[in-house]
């Protein structure tokens, strides 16, 4: 039976045109960037092409503004963090909306611990941030405020203009974390207001192991890791040129497909929530229309999320799911409870995430994968046919 | 090397469990959990001159919580009562081949199960 991968918001497999690219990096490319001989050089070169690429991802007023890291989740602590203590003459207040990713949450409660106060924005059951709650949260104090473009495991895209506006009316920083957003819908980050902004290699289906931030010309922030003062001393250490030259690449390759890869898997996802959604007790969680277009998400009632994921393996199709049971810290995801579903609700998530090698044709296994799984998990389930949920 | 997921036991025991069901007016029942946590047993038991002859369950869960359920009642099925009483969570997990360590709470509840519905069983028996 072919393979049938739907967990792209974890990672995408590495584009093929990427590896022939960057691959040279990892054999005769071991020149480090910093060297002036031809070897450094031809790294250096590498990585500034790979900066370029990705500022025209995002339309950035020019490379300079991009800075290589490790990861996104690096890149989030980096924006945080950075601009944050940077900035603490202007305030000690950050914000954020409830549903960020984990590496956002936890930069902030890093810093209440230092003594920040740390405001959380709610969002509405559609997992839109309330704007008027973000109106009460920020004050001249705020020097960050980090709202994600759309979120990984609801789908939901936010009104980042409108954001961005409440945002410079009184704070200082907007912080976006596009991950699970750039390569799939336009981002313009100066159209948008956006002062600080995340990306993530392997979900442009570069390689793993690069991440980038960018930093709107004039921002204030300090770097979190010091040395020899490499990306403009954002970030010291070594850099990745594997990772980073196939990140650049990827931007490429991503900014060329979108509007047409776009439309063809916006088709896909629209048949499969139609078609799920019509067995009995299924909900689709996040936005129903502003929404990632790959993103297909939901929950059914009266069973457990990781069941569901072990079960859709054994139809060799992969997928991710908020439920406690697949966390180590056993608690179910943070995003759920936020749109406000029950924890009962919550552990029977199932999130589809689509990607280039997903085709129409896949449509009636995945569903009949799907049918077979929740009939299945309900016939074991003590919840089916009591009415207690 | 700290195991990665489960037991080859453990998937043969999600993808096939053993005893799925419930008994019409069981000898003894029992239920542990709750949907909130994610977790919800129930156990039905049949018995006979204090042996257990027949058992079925229900589960709401992980894969973990459905393989243990099944081995619990694999491992209990033909015992006396007062021995299935002390069967224990380290047994349901070594007899799985061993569990992740966060999903230790699994075989607990599906021992936990099991006892309440021998509890059950002899709380009838005393008072019928």
């Amino acid at each position: 039976m072919e393979n049938i991968y739907l967990d792209n918001i974890s990672s995408r497999p590495i584009d093929p045109g990427v590896l022939e690219f960057a691959k040279r990096f990892l054999g005769k490319g071991y020149g480090n960037p910093s060297s002036l001989h031809s070897l450094g050089l031809e790294a250096k070169r590498a990585i500034e092409d790979a900066r370029i690429k990705v500022a025209e991802l995002i339309n950035a007023e020019n490379e300079n503004t991009i800075i290589f890291t490790g990861s996104a989740t690096e890149a989030n602590n980096l924006a945080i963090k950075g601009a944050a203590l940077r900035n603490i003459a202007k305030g000690k207040e950050v914000a954020a909306s409830a549903i960020e990713h984990i590496s956002v949450i936890n930069s902030m409660k890093d810093l209440q611990k230092n003594g920040f106060t740390f405001n959380l924005i709610q969002v509405d059951s559609n997992g839109i941030v309330d704007l008027e709650k973000l109106d009460e949260a920020i004050t001249k104090n705020t020097t960050v405020t980090s709202i994600m473009y759309a979120n990984n495991e609801i789908g939901t895209i936010e009104p980042i203009r409108e954001i961005s506006k409440i945002i410079h009316q009184k704070g200082l920083y907007l912080h976006v974390d596009a991950t699970a957003a750039a390569g799939f819908i336009q981002i313009d980050v100066q159209a948008d207001g956006i002062d600080l902004l995340t990306l993530s290699s392997n979900d442009l289906y570069g390689p793993q192991g690069a991440g980038a931030l960018y930093i709107k010309t004039g921002t204030k922030i300090q770097p979190l890791l010091l040395g020899g003062g490499q990306e403009r001393g954002f970030r010291s250490g070594t850099e990745n040129i594997f990772a980073i030259a196939g990140m650049g690449e990827a931007a490429r390759i991503a900014r060329l497909k979108m509007a047409k890869e776009g439309n063809r898997i916006k088709k896909i996802r629209d048949r499969l929530i139609k078609e799920i959604l019509m067995i009995e007790g299924s909900h689709l969680t996040g936005h129903p229309a502003q929404r990632l277009p790959y993103h297909a998400s939901f929950r059914f009632d009266h069973i457990e999320g990781e069941s569901i994921l072990l079960n859709m393996d054994m139809y060799n199709t992969q997928v991710s799911t908020g439920s406690a049971c697949s966390s180590k810290t056993l608690e179910p995801s943070h995003v759920l409870l936020a749109i406000g579903l029950k924890h009962e609700e919550a552990h029977g998530s199932m999130v589809l995430s689509l990607g280039r090698s997903n085709k129409m044709e896949e449509i009636s296994m995945i569903v009949k994968a799907v049918r077979e799984t929740v009939a299945r998990l309900r016939e074991m389930s003590p919840l089916s046919n009591k009415g207690v949920m | 090397m700290a195991q990665i997921g489960y037991s080859k036991k453990v998937m043969d025991h999600f993808m096939n469990p053993r005893n799925v069901g419930e008994i019409d007016n069981p000898d003894g029942y029992g239920k542990v959990g709750n949907p909130v946590c994610g977790d919800l047993m129930e156990m039905f038991i049949k018995v006979k001159d204090d042996v257990i002859t027949n058992m079925k369950f229900k589960t709401f869960g992980c894969g973990s919580a459905i393989a243990t359920s099944s081995m619990v009642t694999e491992l209990a099925m033909g015992m006396n009562v007062d021995e299935a009483m002390k069967l224990t969570r380290n047994d349901v997990a070594s007899e799985l081949d061993g569990l992740p360590p966060q999903k230790m709470h699994c075989s607990n509840l599906a021992a936990d199960a099991l006892h309440e519905a021998i509890k059950d069983y002899k709380n009838k028996k005393e008072a019928p």
